[in-house]
């Protein structure tokens, strides 16, 4: 029996520790609760055959956000425990986290809100919106894009099932060793650490692949590169750097796992294993990785600007090659992370130089939306609001960078709380913003209805404020020198009042989180209201303004041919047409759905299950599943048809009436 | 919606078919230039760590260059008649593409046999990859690329009960084309594996 189920007994249900079993009890209360409402209404089959196996890159991207706001909710919730624990753990009072569990909170934070909720979010918004403002029709490879969701899923699940069985990762969200090592880390926190990033990275890559390949190849008819809309740009970029970085985490990790499970020496501290390998490696991913997220970020905010702001954006040029620097500048920093780690001073001069020109290209991107909001008939909408809080909270995150780029300054404030403070400045400032405008800019297209202003712009100041107020006082601590990762620390150090200041900032933008819900849930029940009728809410200029709102399954009925950069607003009001409407429809190629994908993610979860727990049979038997699933798809050569075009008319056709009733 | 829509085996198909054939190969490319960087990591692992021997044996007693001149000739003779197998393809000569695959196949499975034999072996004497970091950081990197040969193996007989069902289609010929950069990138990184690890390693 022991040898059936590995290292799985009942002592890895964490019954006696009160916090894990009222937090795993929400989260299988929710899930059985959202089971059940599935059930009672009958949508198995609908979910199956609409969602689940769906190739069509919106579904796939609205999934991937429903999952990522899911997931916002658990990594908040941990962030509110850690900011609960530090304002009450002073003197004699210990606080209600032990340390442990504790530490399994802030690793949990990390990585929940960088890959399965900002990764999310970006990856969901390009899914949605990448083919639709180049003029195509889908991905390049959609069976692989369902793919990717569902690997991703797999790492989602992964993670949140450790909370129930068994325990996380106790070693900080980049997993440093030898800490992680099997000799300082024994149980399975580690394993599900590697599991779960390991198996949704493999998906990350793929997608990266998929939406390169797709800007470069599907573009439509006369969309040069220096006519893509900028987002279309900065995915392009974020893709590079997937393709780039990824791999190298994938090497870390894997490294890593020979060594817990094979008794390899990379990164022991005996038999001449080397820890700097690991820490360099997992960096050389890790800050390509947070420009993965900002890129797209500093595109969404570029096409926002513009559309409210009702002018082209200024400088197009100089915000390509502003992107394109930054690109190429992300991979030879990453040293920045550990100057205290003894590289000398001629190397950390180098990474603090090139650390420092990053803020150059960034700079030029905060002037052009400064001017391209200068004189324009600004529309403050709720994504407007998101907008400029980032750029002035942008540019406060941005120069404390630079400060932390300086490595003298950076032995003073190595892993001081300012450092959490600095990146949570840009990343709340710059990622977290721009998927609030986006969601809002883009539920429209996605939805077809518009979301609620009101919730949207209390939101906006919830989270503002709430920000202000919960990470300054980090700013302060570093420099007292309170320490991150903490749990407790004495009155005398002063930090109680600081500290009790950002857990009121942390309430506060618990309010801003809880009007981002309502706004979806209000927006939900008000949707027949607030339909968009025209496909162009916005008075848009990019080409996913130019069909309607949910687009058709196909996209575009004709694929356009543009001949400016800002083809949907010169067809408006230059009279350029995009669409020859002489010619008839013609016949529509479009991928099958299939469950392969599903199918894959399925096995590929019990495979890294049987590997956090030494279950080797379902090792084996998942991997010759998944095996079995890769052979049946490519021996399936049917995996495509054509819409006739007489279905395309008579879609588009009620389309038409829908638009002409509005 | 789907009931309604039917097969349509029409003009365009053909067309659609290159379009494909071009993203795919291009999709290709670019996976095997994320898998060579993923090869370079565990080449600066390699290079960071092989001097470690920690009081065991390095490369130079472990290593012996004949039995790795047969491997590599091996490898490289499978990419001479993985070429002669395209080139019978783009001839539309099913039998050829078949021959000249199980040729492959077969130099393939002799290296990979080779690699086994001579990882059994350093494991049998004690010399796995736990006994120090440059044997770690050895069977990491060369068992890496064996890993990617049986992977092409394996995708080389699935492929070749393809050609032998359906003959040179158009997606059969996409995927012996993908199959061949693979090949062919696997036999360059083995070129660098081979003077990296072995050549430098015992000079």
């Amino acid at each position: 029996m022991i040898d059936f189920l590995g290292k799985l007994t009942w002592d890895a249900i964490p019954i006696h520790e009160p916090p894990a079993v009222i937090a795993g009890a929400m989260m299988i209360g929710g899930f059985v609760f959202l089971v059940a409402l599935v059930t009672y209404f009958k949508k198995w089959g609908y979910l199956w055959s609409e969602w689940f196996t769906s190739v069509d890159h919106k579904r796939i991207g609205i999934m991937y956000i429903i999952i990522a706001i899911v997931m916002l909710l658990r990594g908040f919730a941990d962030a509110a425990l850690m900011r609960t624990q530090q304002a009450i753990s002073v003197g004699s009072n210990y606080g209600f986290l032990p340390p442990d569990h504790y530490n399994q909170i802030f690793t949990a934070h990390g990585v929940i809100m960088i890959f399965f909720v900002a990764m999310p979010l970006v990856i969901g918004l390009m899914n949605i919106i990448i083919p639709l403002q180049i003029g195509a029709r889908d991905v390049a490879f959609p069976f692989l894009n369902s793919l990717s969701f569902w690997l991703f899923m797999v790492g989602m699940v992964l993670m949140m099932l450790s909370l129930v069985v068994g325990s996380f990762a106790t070693t900080g969200w980049v997993n440093y060793a030898p800490l992680s090592e099997k000799a300082y880390s024994p149980g399975v926190g580690v394993d599900y650490y590697i599991w779960a990033l390991q198996i949704s990275g493999i998906g990350t890559t793929i997608s990266g692949i998929n939406f390169f390949v797709t800007i470069i190849k599907m573009r439509c008819p006369g969309m040069s590169l220096m006519k893509m809309p900028v987002f279309v740009w900065t995915a392009l970029c974020s893709n590079v750097l997937i393709i780039i970085s990824f791999p190298m985490m994938t090497a870390a990790i894997a490294l890593l796992t020979l060594d817990r499970y094979l008794g390899f020496h990379f990164f022991t501290d005996t038999a001449g294993g080397n820890p700097m390998l690991y820490v360099n490696l997992i960096w050389a991913w890790g800050h390509p990785e947070v420009y993965i997220l900002i890129l797209p970020a500093f595109g969404i905010f570029s096409e926002v600007t513009s559309t409210f702001s009702r002018k082209p954006l200024f400088g197009y040029a100089t915000m390509v090659y502003a992107t394109v620097s930054i690109t190429v500048l992300s991979f030879v920093v990453w040293l920045h992370h550990f100057f205290t780690m003894g590289a000398g001073a001629n190397v950390n001069a180098f990474f603090g130089i090139m650390t420092t020109i990053i803020a150059i290209p960034t700079g030029v991107k905060i002037f052009n939306w400064l001017f391209t909001m200068f004189r324009g008939r600004i529309w403050f909408s709720a994504p407007m609001y998101f907008t400029i809080g980032f750029i002035i909270t942008f540019s406060i995150g941005g120069m404390t960078g630079v400060l932390l780029a300086v490595p003298g300054a950076d032995f003073v404030l190595h892993n001081s709380l300012f450092v959490i403070a600095h990146f949570h400045n840009v990343i709340i400032g710059g990622v977290v913003f721009a998927c609030m405008a986006a969601l809002s800019f883009w539920c429209p297209k996605a939805l077809g209805f518009k979301m609620n202003e009101g919730f949207g712009k209390a939101s906006f100041w919830f989270w503002l404020v709430g920000f202000y107020i919960a990470f300054m006082p980090l700013y302060v601590l570093g420099f007292m020198g309170a320490t991150r990762r903490i749990s407790h620390y004495d009155y005398s150090t002063g930090w109680h009042p600081l500290f009790v200041i950002a857990f009121v900032g942390m309430l506060i933008i618990a309010v801003g989180i809880a009007c981002q819900v309502l706004q979806i849930l209000v927006s939900i029940i008000k949707a027949k209201q607030n339909q968009d009728y025209t496909g162009d809410p916005w008075d848009g200029r990019t080409l996913e303004w130019a069909t309607s709102s949910p687009p058709p399954f196909y996209n575009f009925a004709r694929i356009p041919t543009i001949s400016t950069l800002e083809p949907h607003w010169d067809a408006k009001h230059n009279g350029i047409p995009i669409f020859d409407e002489s010619k008839p429809y013609e016949d529509i190629h479009m991928p099958r759905n299939t469950g392969i994908g599903a199918l894959i993610g399925l096995f590929a979860f019990t495979l890294g299950f049987g590997l956090i727990w030494y279950i080797w049979w379902l090792v084996a038997a998942s991997g010759l599943a998944i095996f079995a699933c890769v052979v049946a798809r490519s021996f399936d050569h049917d995996i495509d048809y054509y819409v006739p075009a007489k279905e395309v008319e008579r879609i588009e056709n009620e389309l038409m009436l829908r638009r002409n009733k509005a | 919606m789907t009931s309604q829509i039917t097969n349509n085996h029409s003009a365009h198909h053909h067309d659609h078919d290159t379009e494909a054939t071009s993203k795919v190969v291009f999709g290709f490319w670019v996976y095997i230039m994320s898998d060579c960087i993923l090869f370079s990591c565990f080449f600066a692992s390699y290079a960071v760590l092989h001097a470690n021997v920690f009081g065991g044996p390095g490369p130079k007693e472990l290593f012996d260059l004949n039995y790795v001149m047969i491997e590599t000739f091996l490898l490289l003779t499978s990419s001479f008649t993985y070429g002669l197998a395209t080139l019978a393809m783009t001839k539309e000569n099913k039998a050829q593409v078949m021959l000249w695959l199980f040729f492959t196949f077969l130099l393939g499975l002799g290296f990979i046999g080779m690699e086994i034999n001579e990882f059994h072996h350093l494991i049998i004497e004690g010399n796995g990859p736990s006994r120090s970091a440059f044997l770690s950081s050895f069977f990491g990197l060369v068992g890496l690329h064996g890993l990617h040969v049986t992977c092409g193996l394996i995708w080389m007989a699935l492929l070749m009960v393809q050609v032998y069902k359906r003959g040179l289609t158009a997606i059969v010929k996409r995927k012996l084309s993908c199959l061949s950069l693979f090949w062919h990138f696997l036999d360059i990184i083995w070129i660098f594996v081979f003077t990296v690890v072995y050549l430098m390693g015992v000079m």
